[in-house]
């Protein structure tokens, strides 16, 4: 089955399921509302773990330390720089016809050309590593996450681009403009070399239309499946005619694309009644290419209830849940694409309303998400502060075990730099099941496999190890002495429904008492342990703490976001 | 279209595999001609079951020195038991019994219990949690030790697990632990080779498909499906269930005591099939650093524990001979530490060292090993109760004798050579083929592409010697033999034709030397 009839097919599914709404608990009429009540650390670790991967102890104090606004604000106004572009930590000889010897080991090659496929081949790989690395040493903000976000929602390969510059030019493009401007965006990403390359744009010609990149345009990236009247195909042929002419280019370092005008078609493109009828004004010259395409995008994004209610909506499923039942779509959805439309297609003014909202704080909407398996690993590391090699120093050991994080969220369907089609991950999208595609039999064994083995032995490459250390972890909670609330402290960073507290009990007693029944116990080992810190002294707590945190890990609790 | 329905019609694509996967283990389950081709070795059906008597037992309260019977009483006049009280045991005049153990009487006098006195280890720990690491790691007392004894055996049998497990030469949980969620008992060098069934109410829950509640939100319906996936995932969920439903009748058990309640389920694992070879229970309450008895010495918190613990085996021990298996169990019990011999102030003992365990069971050489401890005439707070065994003897002992594990094997599961103390009965033990096991998780045969429509390659890896593959039907009857003869070690490829075979589940068989392993292939148009 192509994607195509996939996704058709998940669409015929959509009607049986209107009729028998499989999500029935959990609604509520609450909208975007500024939010108004408790800003507790409940709040803050809902926030955190919807905008970053995983809530850290010291994030959580400090926006704990803040209002909920400044909270927002911060974490929509990045100040960090942006991270550093990939390094080669590869073999630029071996196998390769044109070595990759002018680039020194250690340091970027992405401003170096070389056209060589197994030297891009190792880019790609670096390009891979680097990005996990990115999530991994994200700064406090929502940058990241929403990369990610806009990396789904203009999917594309890393195998099927092939060239690792292009790949990094444009997941450098989704970074600096993720909180920009989406009609820029979308007007950047149409001439961006990786997506020319994806979606056929730079075979885009006069003689020979690929409505490839049109399609996708119109369907995935802007005006969506949804509406009625739509797009029609005779739309799909017209806007390929707009975007022929334009090419890429990976003889020079600059990796840019290009307009050819005389593989451009000059002629007048005429579109259907929903876009009014309009005609676009055949164009020859060097700037045919870029007017057009203006044209283009003025005519799509005029269709702005569509626009705006379809990236509301994606939003929405990225960052609050999949499930827009009618209440949500009043409330929520309608002002939302309000939003996005008033104030000309800025993301920050949207993201700021919705993250601030009392919908996204309703306790109905906490702890609803299912993790994706990036944010099941990155969230993981992060939020036990797993401490990697550093990159600074030691770059080829710290992207040998970002390579290795990368492989366990591969392995769980999430391979980042490689979703499984322009669709992006089905997870996102696929009625009805949407996130818990991510958990199935074979899936869920190996989030266990990966937790039980980071909070046991960890994973040891060249010499180095990456692991939970349980008892740092332990050292930096407010009182670790007392197991009660040690337990509470770490359920409240773990956790985004409750646990009962006679299973608390139950926990404490026979993890952190060893069956004894007198909190006593605990208390003087971990003093102990911390007068005297002897091998034999870290071990008794260790032994404990390992076994709690890793039951905790494979709880299916801890799936939840 | 209901949920489960539209589920089941839009498995992806990718979950494929998997799936053909399983249902060629199903075959091979079910098909009794395939197991009885794959059955070609004799399987060890003991099991030890090991007792935790959890914040340090009194064992001289336990096992009272009738022979110092005055000492003893001086030392702990507030909580010593009565001499007329203690429970005599046949053929012995020096060692009784605490009042409450009439069952654990029956069962020495009866020949199916075996008592070794003071058992500990040179230099004792008095912390609860490090003298208990001591005991289930089987460590000297200023060693660190990262594994359990019982670990390191599993791990030696099952090299590869959790790799390749389950299999159909181990479908089941190679240890099991009922009571507590974690124990370093079973800690192998690299990950935990026992599951948890975190306690009896569980166990049930597990067997009838009971669940705690979600909460009513959009997080108590994602949870629940997570649990859905994490329960259909548990390979070893299924199959107990399926093994505790085998047993629907069993003898009787005391109500009201936790530790009955956890053996009790162990006979019925162990009479359903399981081939899980050790279970752990446990039982706690043992930290009696005051109030140990009421005024009379006889009843009290001790005196309730010591009933548990003695109607606990007794009943299990009842019902297994009521089940039949009675021959294919032995029990032990341990406690972290014993107490101190002179009582204190407050009608309690403090932390101590040396204290006697219980080996049961039919197979078992009943009686004594050992004498009592010596009590001083006027105990001090300080006097403790020497060792006179260590207690990695006693795990030595039945590992070599139940287990049948060799002097070799001995040596890296215990890490020293212990002294054999003679528990139980050195009985048949016959050679068992371990290679499947051990080569669980490494692929030595395979094929490519798979499923494949026509012709497809076989990998495979002998490591030397006589080397076979033959090629089988669903049925277990050999298509062909297009391995058969003498190899140097190394990997091998052959390209198997089947054009003349119809679609279906076809399996590999690879043999060399004693070592071998079934795969499944499938055929498609």
């Amino acid at each position: 089955m192509d994607r195509r009839a996939f996704l058709t097919a998940g669409k015929k599914k959509q009607t049986d399921l209107h009729i028998q709404p499989t999500v029935v608990a959990g609604r509520t009429t609450t909208g975007l509302n500024l939010y108004a009540g408790v800003w507790t650390k409940t709040e803050v670790t809902h926030l955190l773990k919807r905008t970053m991967f995983g809530s850290r102890l010291s994030d959580i104090s400090y926006f704990a330390a803040k209002t909920m606004n400044e909270a927002v604000d911060e974490l929509l106004n990045p100040v960090s720089p942006l991270p550093t572009p990939p390094l080669k930590d590869y073999d630029g000889v071996t196998g390769a016809t044109t070595p990759d010897t002018s680039v020194p080991d250690g340091t970027t090659w992405v401003d170096n050309v070389n056209n060589d496929g197994t030297i891009q081949s190792r880019r790609r790989a670096s390009f891979k590593k680097w990005w996990m690395g990115c999530m991994l040493q994200q700064d406090r903000s929502i940058r990241e996450k929403m990369t990610l976000f806009w990396h789904n929602h203009f999917a594309t390969e890393t195998v099927d681009v092939g060239n690792a510059n292009f790949l990094y030019k444009h997941a450098n493009l989704l970074r600096t403009k993720a909180l920009g401007n989406f009609k820029q965006l979308v007007r950047d990403i149409t001439l961006d070399p990786s997506m020319l390359i994806y979606l056929n744009g730079r075979l885009n010609t006069a003689t020979a239309p690929d409505e490839n990149y049109s399609r996708e345009l119109q369907e995935l990236f802007t005006l969506g499946k949804e509406n009625n009247p739509n797009y029609t195909e005779a739309d799909v042929k017209a806007a390929a005619k707009v975007l022929t002419g334009w090419r890429v280019d990976n003889t020079v370092n600059t990796f840019h694309s290009y307009f050819t005008s005389s593989r451009h078609d000059a002629t007048n493109k005429t579109f259907s009644s929903f876009f009014g009828n309009t005609v676009i004004t055949g164009r020859t010259g060097t700037t045919a290419g870029d007017l057009e395409l203006d044209d283009l995008l003025n005519m799509i994004f005029a269709k702005n209830v569509e626009v705006s209610r379809f990236m509301a909506k994606k939003l929405y499923r990225f960052f609050v849940h999949y499930d827009i039942d009618a209440a949500a779509e009043a409330n929520v959805i309608d002002p939302l694409a309000l939003i996005l439309r008033t104030n000309n297609w800025e993301i920050k003014p949207a993201l700021t309303a919705l993250l601030k909202s009392e919908h996204f704080f309703d306790a109905m909407n906490q702890g609803a998400m299912i993790k994706s398996p990036i944010d099941h690993t990155i969230a993981l590391c992060r939020e036990w502060e797993v401490v990697f090699p550093d990159v600074a120093t030691l770059y080829a050991d710290a992207y040998g075990m970002w390579n290795y994080v990368m492989t366990v969220a591969a392995n769980n369907q999430q391979n980042i730099g490689d979703p499984p089609n322009v669709a992006g991950w089905p997870a996102y999208y696929q009625v009805p099941q949407f996130y818990e595609l991510w958990v199935n039999t074979d899936t869920l064994p190996k989030r266990n496999q990966f937790s039980d083995l980071m909070i046991g032995n960890g994973y040891s490459r060249n010499g180095k190890k990456i692991v939970i250390d349980a008892v740092e972890f332990t050292k930096k909670l407010t009182n670790p002495g007392d197991p009660n609330e040690l337990i509470n402290e770490v359920f409240d960073l773990l956790f985004q429904i409750p646990i009962s507290q006679s299973a608390k009990d139950q926990l404490k007693k026979d993890f952190l008492l060893t069956g004894q029944d007198s909190d006593y116990y605990w208390t003087n080992a971990w003093n102990i342990y911390l007068g005297a810190p002897t091998t034999a002294n870290y071990n008794t707590v260790n032994t404990r703490l390992r076994g709690l945190y890793k039951y905790c890990m494979n709880l299916a609790e801890y799936q939840l976001a | 279209m209901k949920r489960r329905d539209f589920l089941q019609n839009t498995i992806p694509a990718a979950i494929l595999p998997s799936i053909i996967d399983n249902f060629s283990i199903r075959v091979l389950g079910d098909n009794p001609v395939m197991a009885a081709l794959l059955n070609t070795y004799v399987e060890t059906d003991r099991v030890l079951v090991i007792i935790q008597l959890n914040g340090g037992n009194d064992g001289l309260n336990m096992v009272v020195p009738l022979d110092q019977y005055s000492n003893y009483y001086n030392a702990r006049t507030n909580i010593a038991i009565a001499q007329n009280k203690v429970l005599t045991l046949s053929g012995t005049s020096a060692v009784g019994l605490h009042p409450s153990m009439t069952g654990l009487q029956t069962m020495y006098n009866e020949g199916k219990l075996r008592l070794v006195q003071a058992v500990g280890y040179p230099n004792p720990n008095f912390s609860h949690f490090r003298a208990t690491d001591i005991w289930m790691s089987a460590s000297d007392s200023d060693e660190q030790l990262y594994s359990g004894w019982g670990g390191r055996y599993l791990s030696d049998q099952y090299s590869n697990y959790p790799v390749g497990y389950p299999n159909t030469t181990m479908p089941d949980p190679l240890g099991i632990q009922i009571g507590s969620s974690a124990s370093l008992t079973f800690q192998g060098p690299s990950v935990n080779m026992g599951i948890s069934i975190s306690s009896a109410t569980n166990f049930y829950n597990l067997i009838n498909g009971i669940e705690d509640p979600a909460p009513a939100t959009k997080a108590g319906n994602a949870l629940q499906y997570v649990r859905l996936v994490a329960k259909q995932s548990n390979q070893y969920a299924t199959r107990i269930s399926a093994v505790a439903a085998a047993v629907p009748t069993q003898g009787t058990y005391p109500s009201g005591n936790t530790l009955a309640d956890q053996l009790k389920i162990v006979a019925r694992l162990i009479k359903g099939g399981l081939k899980t070879r050790v279970y752990m229970v446990s039982m706690g309450g043992f930290d009696t650093h005051s109030a140990q008895t009421s005024t009379d010495t006889s009843t009290g918190t001790h005196a309730t524990l010591m009933q548990r613990l003695s109607d606990g085996v007794k009943a299990f021990q009842d019902d297994l001979k009521g089940l039949g298996i009675e021959d294919r169990v032995i029990g032990m019990t341990f406690s972290e530490f014993g107490r101190r011999i002179k009582s204190n102030a407050s009608t309690g003992t403090d932390h101590g060292a040396a204290a006697p365990m219980f080996v049961f069971g039919t197979k078992v050489n009943p009686g004594i090993t050992g004498v009592n401890p010596t009590i001083p005439t006027t105990a001090t707070v300080n006097d403790n109760i020497p060792m006179q065994y260590d207690f990695r003897s006693v795990y030595a002992t039945i590992l070599q004798n139940w287990f049948c594990v060799d002097n070799v094997t001995l040596q890296t599961i215990m890490l020293q050579n212990f002294q054999q103390l003679g528990l139980c009965a050195n009985g048949n033990c016959v050679t068992t083929n371990v290679d499947d096991n051990r080569n669980a998780g490494i692929t030595l045969i395979s094929n490519y592409p798979n499923p494949f429509t026509s012709s497809t390659t076989i990998s495979f890896t002998t490591k030397g010697g006589h080397t076979l593959v033959q090629i089988m039907d669903a049925l277990g009857r050999v298509l062909t033999t297009p391995v058969d003869r003498t190899y140097s070690a190394g990997k091998y490829q052959i390209n198997f034709d089947s054009h003349t075979l119809p679609p279906g589940v076809y399996y590999m068989r690879f043999q060399n030397g004693s070592t071998q392993q079934v795969k499944p292939m499938l055929k498609v148009r």
